[in-house]
Formats: structure tokens, sequence, C-alpha cells
């Protein structure tokens, strides 16, 4: 064998007691208990097994890396599964104690029913036991092997697993959307089981997952790869015909889902014009703003105080001669919070910006402002938007007022990005003083910064307002600006394609898994840590970034990080 | 002409100085107001103070760990306000258990040093794996990244305690021996029993953190560190021991700080140390960060003005319900701490002369 490769048993048992701990936060975290329903394979494989198995799995892989290079079957193996046992064992100390002592008044989540799990079916304790550390080292062994297979086909089988996962959750909504369609009932009965996937299903998805990858990284297929081999004109051409498609596509998707999935659509996409907003902010002038709910809220209040027809009605405009004043006086709120931040540094910054939204928040929620803006009780029956004798009263149609607002906004951050000003926010980003020296006006550079991104926040507050028909304060804290900056940051910083890409998973993806919402928070803590540990660059990368990676092959390693970091 | 006169005189200068005017006067109104209408008795006056000292000097603990980091390091760490938590939170079990026992009734002190000793280690536990984990992988990255990880942690570390410890607000037991005011030397004094125990904690923790800074081995290798970090690697120090010497360090201090803390305000909860943590930073900031005799003085400084602050200045300006808004107080104090002397007090770095 290798020197520096070689069998080590304290390894082993690094990577074992760390899947173990993990293994153990995810049962007491409560993940087991809360996802057991979530089927995803019929009735076999639920959400909860996958969460509590994922840990011996993914530390299994990492142990086992090494046997890529090896090539060595029987060191996968034994590393995986030696790793998946330990995790195993872990697992089954935690039974065998909460089985002895109670430990529910500590640990909320070790309640009778996890108990019930983890025993697997197995009435004896020692059964129970055998069969978790059992069931770990096949999961770990598993790990190990996958280790073992090309990158190519790995991240196919894992983009099968996704998809299966993916579909799995869907379900429900599926046949919430088209439970009533004739074209779907067959289909639905061949996807699903009762709860989850049938078997066919789950080989269904699995398969074209596979597929869908092994096309995407072959090089020859790639459809990005066939298009730039094209002419210049017939690029074009095929850039706007897919425009066409995929605009054709959205104006039509409302109609063929119905309520409940448009719903969501409107809600990602009020994310989508914040991330944008916050995308110039952070991701262009690289000033990181946690207060930027603030402008939101701002935004909502406007169109609420001016459009009310309730208990605080002022002056009862509609929701168009409101909309320009909510935009209005974000945008001043943006200058004005810009002006006295113009000269701190970068971690200053946020937490500055964090006070300016927290003093927002308490204003809002004060006694003292209570006779303008409702307190705590807020601002009840703004009336929805109308046009043309068109109303915007329920989420199918409200949906096209956040797509034209995208629309909007898009087209701005876009022209802005390659525009004199946008260029100017990316030299500040990367040396205000250099870019001072290259003559950029940094006050009005950064207040533009500003005012741009709070007056897209203002907009999407106004759609806010109108959206609920009720605002209450307690829907703009803090959160809404770490849910914002997150969905930027896993998108790519600076990248606009990123930023819905990242309003999809983020913000989308939650809302159909209802469980979810307990664990949304600290999903979106671990992500913000992992996205800047291993991937700072975001899933879809500005295409800058893209372009240097590619121009630089020497450097795989360092290339895909360190342009990124610097761009923050 | 207009074009010179802006270039000369920065207008962002102007429109902050007006700011900052505007608020003096403000305050000197409302203070003015209300020592005119005579509406608080001058002890109330000494019990707002008093109260104001006890939790200033909570938060002075707190801000021992913001500034001890940054002055290593040069990055807040956002999550430290989820290190206090995360002591105090798991203290609590401990002590409803030997509140049961009749423990606290019989032994208090011991009950409390206990408590204490548990609080530390598991703060200790969660900044210095927080280190490890989130902190030591990005050093040397530009400033935001680790500063978004730490933000990362902090909601990450806010809802594992939500997750494991569960959502709801839970009451730390009474101590029946620190009720009522002070009886000592034959007399009483006006201060209530809890509220000088926790300044007199306090004042000994940071007597003893300043000792161990000044006088000890480690305490110097954290100066030096904190000076030049290639130049103290070349004289045989382990940087990264330091460092994580200086999280366990900043940890301890949170951890007696959320006992002090459980014993002043008696409730604990999954996101408790949210508020405190940017308090204490604020503190930290003020005195001027990475000073450690500035992080205590802001700590008691931004504790009365939190205290005094509300009926002294809101009050008199008529508006109502002034208490709601003293968390907005701290926030603004820290905007104008920050825009006019981002030095703070006594100026930053934890050098040979501040520290």
């Amino acid at each position: 064998m290798d020197k520096e490769i070689k069998f080590s048993w304290q390894d082993i048992i690094k990577y074992g007691v760390i899947g173990g701990i993990v293994a153990l936060y995810v049962v007491l975290i409560g993940m087991v208990v809360t996802f057991k329903e979530r089927y995803i394979i019929a009735e076999t494989v639920n959400l909860g097994q996958i969460a509590l198995f994922s840990p011996t799995f993914i530390l299994a892989y990492f142990a086992a890396n090494n046997a890529r290079k090896l090539k060595s079957l029987i060191y996968a193996i034994v590393v995986g599964a030696l790793v998946g046992a330990i995790v195993g064992v872990f697992v089954a100390a935690l039974l065998v104690l909460a089985s002895h002592v109670n430990m529910r008044e500590v640990f909320l989540n070790v309640s009778p029913e996890l108990l019930k799990i983890l025993h697997f079916g197995q009435e004896s304790l020692k059964g129970a036991s055998l069969v978790i550390v059992g069931l770990n080292l096949i999961v770990g062994l598993v790990g190990g092997l996958f280790a073992l297979a090309p990158r190519r086909w790995s991240n196919a089988l894992l983009v099968g697993a996704a998809l299966v996962t993916l579909m799995g959750i869907l379900q429900e909504l599926m046949s919430i959307t088209f439970g009533t369609k004739d074209w779907y009932k067959p289909l639905g009965e061949f996807i699903y089981a009762k709860k989850g996937l049938s078997w066919g299903g789950t080989i269904l998805f699995f398969v074209l997952g596979m597929l869908f990858s092994l096309w995407r990284s072959s090089p020859g297929l790639h459809p990005g790869a066939r298009v730039a081999k094209l002419p210049p004109k017939q690029q074009q051409g095929v850039r706007i015909v897919s425009f066409l498609l995929g605009l054709a596509i959205l104006v039509w998707l409302p109609k063929f889902l119905g309520s409940y999935p448009s719903e969501i659509l409107t809600t990602v996409g009020i994310y989508v014009i914040m991330g944008l907003g916050l995308n110039i902010v952070v991701g262009f002038a690289g000033l990181l703003d946690l207060g930027y709910v603030a402008f939101f809220a701002i935004g909502a209040y406007t169109v609420g105080i001016l459009t009310t027809t309730g208990k605080l009605a002022t002056v009862g405009w509609n929701f168009w001669m409101a909309l320009p004043v909510a935009i209005f006086l974000a945008t001043m709120a943006g200058v004005i919070l810009g002006i006295p931040v113009l000269k701190m540094r970068g971690d200053y910054l946020a937490i500055v910006t964090l006070g300016f939204g927290e003093i927002i928040r308490i204003l809002v929620l004060s006694d003292w402002l209570k006779p303008y803006i409702g307190g705590a009780q807020g601002i009840l029956q703004i009336p929805k938007p109308e046009i043309l004798g068109y109303e915007f009263k329920g989420p199918q149609q409200i949906y096209y007022l956040v797509l034209i607002g995208i629309l909007l906004v898009g087209y701005i951050a876009w022209r802005l990005r390659d525009a004199r000003v946008g260029r100017a926010w990316k030299a500040m980003r990367e040396d205000e003083d250099v870019a001072e020296a290259m003559g950029i006006h940094l006050v009005s550079t950064k207040l533009m910064a500003f005012a741009t991104g709070a007056a897209f926040a203002g907009l999407s507050g106004a759609i806010f307002a109108a959206k609920l028909g009720s605002i209450f304060p307690h829907s703009f804290n803090l959160i809404v600006s770490i849910n914002v900056l997150s969905l930027i940051i896993v998108g790519g910083i600076g990248s606009l394609p990123g930023v819905v890409v990242g309003a999809l998973i983020l913000v989308g993806l939650p809302e159909l898994l209802r469980e979810f919402a307990d664990y949304r928070m600290l999903f979106y803590g671990a992500l913000l840590v992992a996205m800047m540990l291993v991937k700072p660059e975001g899933f879809v990368p500005e295409k800058t970034h893209a372009r240097e990676l590619r121009e630089q092959p020497l450097e795989p390693e360092v290339a895909p990080e360190a342009p990124a970091r610097e761009a923050l | 002409m207009l074009r010179k006169f802006m270039r000369k005189h920065d207008v962002t200068d102007l429109v902050m100085w007006l700011i900052g005017f505007g608020l003096l006067v403000v305050v000197f109104i409302g203070t003015y107001r209300t020592l005119a209408s005579g509406k608080y008795e001058n002890s109330v006056w000494l019990d707002f103070f008093i109260f104001g000292l006890a939790q200033g000097s909570v938060y002075a603990l707190i801000a021992l760990g913001y500034t001890l980091v940054y002055g290593i390091l040069f990055m807040i760490n956002f999550a430290h306000g989820e290190v206090f938590t995360g002591g105090v939170f798991t203290a609590y079990f401990f002590a409803i258990a030997m509140e049961r026992a009749g423990f606290i009734d019989r032994h208090w002190v011991l009950a409390l040093l206990i408590l204490m000793a548990i609080a530390m280690t598991v703060s200790v536990m969660v900044a210095v794996v927080l280190e490890r984990i989130a902190y030591r992988p990005l050093r040397g990255a530009p400033r935001l990244v680790p500063l978004i990880t730490a933000i990362g942690a902090s909601f990450f570390l806010q809802y594992t305690y939500r997750g494991i410890y569960g959502s709801g607000v839970k009451t730390y037991p009474d101590f029946p021996a620190l009720d009522g005011k002070l009886n000592a030397f034959g007399r009483e004094w006006p201060i209530l029993t809890t509220q000088a125990l926790v300044i007199v904690v306090s004042a000994l923790m940071m007597v003893f953190l300043y000792w161990y800074v000044q006088k000890t081995k480690a305490g110097k290798a954290m100066r030096a560190v904190a000076e030049d970090k290639e130049a103290a690697a070349l004289m045989g120090i382990d940087v990264d021991r330091v460092i994580v010497n200086t999280f366990a360090l900043g940890g301890a201090m949170a951890g007696v700080a959320g006992i002090l803390y459980a014993l002043l305000f008696k409730q604990v909860n999954a996101f408790m140390g949210f508020i405190p943590g940017i308090k204490a930073f604020t503190a930290a900031v003020l005195g001027g960060i990475g000073n450690v005799p500035g992080a205590m003085l802001g700590g008691l400084f931004l504790g009365i003005v939190e205290s005094l602050g509300p009926s002294l200045i809101l009050d008199g300006l008529g508006i109502p319900a002034p208490y709601q808004l003293k968390d907005a107080i701290a926030f603004t104090l820290l905007v104008l701490v920050l825009i006019f002397r981002p030095t703070g007090i006594l100026g930053e770095r934890l050098s040979e002369k501040k520290a």
C-alpha cells in the first residue's frame, strides 16, 4: 500500500465518533419522529429514517474516500462498515440509556414514540440494538462502496436519490393539484403508493435522475456547450426563443397548478424580489446589510396605512397610488440609513444595520406609535389591487403582480450590473481604496446601492401587504433578513439566476414540507456555515467567477474558492 | 462652486453631526422635563441605578468574550450570545434537580458554584467547538466570510437549543437565601441581595480576567498573538492553541454571566442570548473593542443607560410605556457610538499598554 494512504484505526474511529454525534443530534433534535409520516418509498422508507441514516452514509463515504485512489474494494467495504457500526453503537447506546432512564425532562424529543421507532419492530432491547448496529453497518458499507464509484457515476446516483426524495415529498402537493384531472389518475396510480412513491415510481425517478445527471455531465451533450458552438446570431436567437418559452410557461403556470402551488410561488416570488435587492447591496456592492427587512416593512406599512379601509383608515387610496409612495419612502429610508453607515467597515456595518432593523421593529410594536400603525394588532383590511376591472384577489392573480415585479426588478438589476454604476459597485466590493483612487465617488455609489436595494424591498413589501390583506409586525423580524441573506448566498453571491434558485430551494421547498417549519432556521444556519466553508461562491456562481474558473484549469482546488471569497 | 464645496466638506459628515446634535437636544429636553416634573423620587433613581449596575456587569462579562476574540482575530463572534445561552440553559436542568432535592435551600453557595461550573463548562465547550468547526478553517478569509459563518452559527445554535431542550420559557428556581434587601455589617442596605451578589461576582471575574491576561504566561501569549500573529508564532507560541484559549476564556465568562443573568431575570429560553449578545457587543464597542477594561466600562455604562434612560429621557418626552423602548435605546447608543467614535471610549486593541 501507498505510505500516505493506509488503513488507520484512528481515522475510522474519528469518523465513526463524528457520525455518531451527528446521528445522536438528529435523533435528539426530533427529526426522526417529526418526519416519520413523510413516506418516500412505498410505506417502507420515510424521511425520518433518511435523516437518521444519512450521517452514517456521509461519514462512511468520507472515511472511505481514499478507496477511489486505491481502487481497493476491500478497503472501501471494511472502512465503510466499521464507521457505520460505530455510528450504530452510538444510536443503540442512546436507545439502551433512554429505555432505563427517563431522559424526557431534559431532552424533549426522547419520547416513547422515538423509542418505538428505534426498536425497528424488535421486541427485545438486545435485538433492537443489534438491528440498529446492523442497519448502520449496511448503510456505512454502501457509503464506502459509493466512494469507490467514479465521480461522474456517484454524482448521477446522488441526483437519482435526490429526485426520488423530492418526488416523494411532492406526493401530497401533486394529489392536491392534479387529483381531479383525468390525465393524472393513471399516472398518479403508477407513481405513488398510498404513502410515498411506489416501487415502479421509485425506479422510474431514480433512472430519470441518473440519466439527467449523466446527460448534463457529458461534455458533448450539454445544451449550454452545444449552444456555445453556434454562430453568435443563432445563439441570440436560441436565447430569445428560450426566454419567450420560459415566459409563456410562467404565465401559464398558475392556471395549470391551481391555487395552493400558486400561493407558494407567490411567496417565493416576493423573496426573489427582495433577494434581487439585497443582491445589489451585498452581492454587487459588498455591503452586508442585516437590517434589510426594515425596507420591506416600510413598503408594506406604507401601502397598509394608505389603502386600508379598516380602523386605521387614513386616505383610502388604491394600491396603484400607494405603490410609488411606498417605493419612494423605502428608497428614502435606504438613503437615510445609508448615510451614517457610509464610513463603517464591513463587520460594524452588519451590526449597525441589524440595530436599525431592530429599532424599526421595536418602534412598530410600541404603544407610542400604536395609534398610527396598529402596534401588535397590525393593520387589517387592506384592499386588493385592481386594474381595469381585473382584481388581483387570490394567489393565482397576485402571482402575475409578483411576476411583473420580478421581471421589472430583474431587468433593472441585470442592466445595472453591467452599467457604469454596477462596475463601480464591483470595484468598490473588491477594494474601496483602489476604487476611490480610480475616480469612483464612494458616497454616491454606496448610497445608490442602498437606495436601489431598499426600493426593491419596498416594492416587495407593497406586494406582500396587498397579497395578505393584513400586516402584522411579527412578519418583519430579523429572520426575514436572514432568509434573504441565506438565499442569495446559496444561489451564489452576486448572481441573478442564483437568487431565483436560492429562493426556490430555501423558500419553496420548506413550504412543501410543513413538518420542516421547526427546523427551517436550524437548516439555514447550518447552510450559511456550510456554504462559507465548502462552497462560498454558491450553487449558481456569478458569470465572471465561472469564467475565471474555466481560465485557470491548473488550480482546480484554489480557483473555485479564491475569487468568490475576494468578492465578499 | 457647489462641487468644490462638496469636495471639501463631506455632506455626510454634516448630516451625521446634525443627527447627533438633534439627538443630544432630544435627550436634554427629555431629561430636563422629567427632572422638572419630579415624577420619581430619589430612592427610585437609586434603584434604577443599582439595577443598571447589576445588569451592566452581566453585559460586561459577556462583552469580554467579544473583546477578547476581536482583539486576537479581528472578527465579531456573532454567536457569542448563543455561547452564553448554552451554559445557562443546560445548567437549568441541574438547578431544578437541585431544588427538588432541597440542595439549594441547604447549601446555596455550593449549589451556585456547581451551577456556575456547569454553565462555564458547557459554554466553554460550545465556544471551542464553534471555533474548531466554523472559524478555524476560515482564518485568513476576507472579513465578511467568517461574519456570515458566525451569523449562521448563531441561528444554528439557537434552534439547536430550541430543538433539544424545547421552545418554552423556563423559570430558574429561587434562591431563598438571596431574597430581600442586603443585610450586612449590622444594617440593611438599599440594594437587593441578588443584585449585590451579581455585582460582586462579576467584579471578581473581571479582576480574575485582568490578572489572567496581564500576569499569567497564557495571558502574555494571548497579548503577543493579539499584537502580531506571525511574530508570536516565531517566538514559539502555538497560535492555534492561544486562539482556542481565548475562545474558552470568553466562553467561561459567558457561562458565569449566564448564571448571574438567571439570578437577575429568572427566566431562560433558547433565544435568550440574542439580545444580551447584541447589547454586550454594543458594550464592547462602547469601551473600545479589543480592549479589556473598555469592555467592562462599556458594559456598566450601557447597563446604567438602559436602566435610567427610558424613565429619564423618554418619560419627559411624553412617550407612553417608555420601558418598551429600552432595547431601542441600546441600539441607538450602538449606532451613535459607531458613527461618532468607532474606536470607543478607551480606544481599540488588546495591546501592551491598554490590556
